[in-house]
């Protein structure tokens, strides 16, 4: 039973485990936090622990794409609708988030639950053909540019006028005079 | 070779950085006297009283500024790799990538003359 042994302790493993209980850990505080701002900011803590677990892997790309998008830009604008909205945190505090809607949370997460279990259990997972391995070299991202800017040239032309179109409507929706 | 040994200099900084944080903020409430008065946990100590929360409703402006630098971050995003692979692509590259800098090149300029980058 090859799948039932476990692996040799080394660096990887080890950081994959550090990084992976960062990630649970603050994960659980952005739920469980009072404050939207303080949740907001365990976030950031998680997705940069995510990017750490990409590191792991040899995805170098990935984790800078992590940190820069995801723990920049997006927590930006999370940070933005907090403030918009004028979250002022659950008044009940720790016992007012974890005991509030009790039946709806727990039949909510129950489903959650089985869903994934039934998914993880029945699911193929395909072995050998994405083996992270592969790809962890120094060379990974200059790869991953090869691949873009020659095979995929047309989606990542597109990209510019996506951005180009998040961009006017951006300018029309927030700008009151014009 | 795990391309994660080539990151151990930054791990190990890591860890000392967060190390020291919590030592600092630990060994402060530990050795040092904690007397906390309303004077003492105002803001500004001296100066004009503070008037109503911090946490208060933000200027719609402010959201034209997130989505600005969101959009700028994400073209930042695509030369990383670009830049890596610069050699192999050669000319065709180059070009390539001009004309993706200069589509939100038009963006820019459009924000720029609609005064969306001023204060009012």
């Amino acid at each position: 039973m090859p799948h039932l042994q476990f692996p040799a302790l080394s660096v990887p493993l080890v950081l994959f485990w550090v990084f992976a209980v960062v990630a649970c850990l603050m994960g659980l505080l952005v739920i469980v936090l009072a404050n939207p701002v303080s949740s907001a900011l365990a976030l950031v803590m998680t997705l940069c622990a995510v990017a750490g677990l990409f590191l792991t892997l040899g995805a170098q790309f990935i984790a800078a794409v992590q940190v820069i998008v995801y723990a920049g830009a997006i927590m930006v604008l999370f940070l933005f609708v907090i403030m918009l909205l004028q979250l002022r945190g659950e008044p009940g505090g720790l016992r007012g988030v974890l005991f509030g809607p009790k039946v709806l949370a727990g039949a909510l997460g129950v489903a959650l639950i089985t869903q994934m279990g039934s998914l993880v259990a029945t699911a193929a997972w395909p072995a050998g053909a994405a083996d992270p391995a592969a790809f962890d070299s120094p060379l990974n991202t200059q790869m991953i540019g090869k691949l873009l800017y020659s095979r995929y040239l047309l989606p990542f032309e597109v990209v510019s006028v996506l951005l180009l179109v998040a961009l006017l409507g951006s300018v029309v929706l927030a700008k009151r005079k014009f | 070779m795990p391309v994660i040994n080539a990151y151990m200099p930054a791990l190990l900084m890591l860890a000392l950085a967060t190390g020291f944080a919590l030592f600092t903020v630990v060994a402060s409430r530990l050795i040092g006297p904690y007397r906390p008065t309303r004077e003492k946990n105002m803001p500004y100590e001296c100066g004009i009283e503070p008037v109503g929360s911090a946490n208060d409703r933000f200027s719609v402006k402010f959201y034209l500024v997130a989505m600005l630098f969101i959009i700028f971050d994400i073209e930042a995003v695509f030369l990383y790799p670009w830049a890596v692979a610069f050699r192999e692509l050669r000319l065709f590259g180059l070009i390539e990538m001009l004309v993706f800098v200069a589509l939100l090149l038009v963006g820019y300029i459009y924000v720029w003359k609609k005064g969306a980058l001023e204060w009012d």
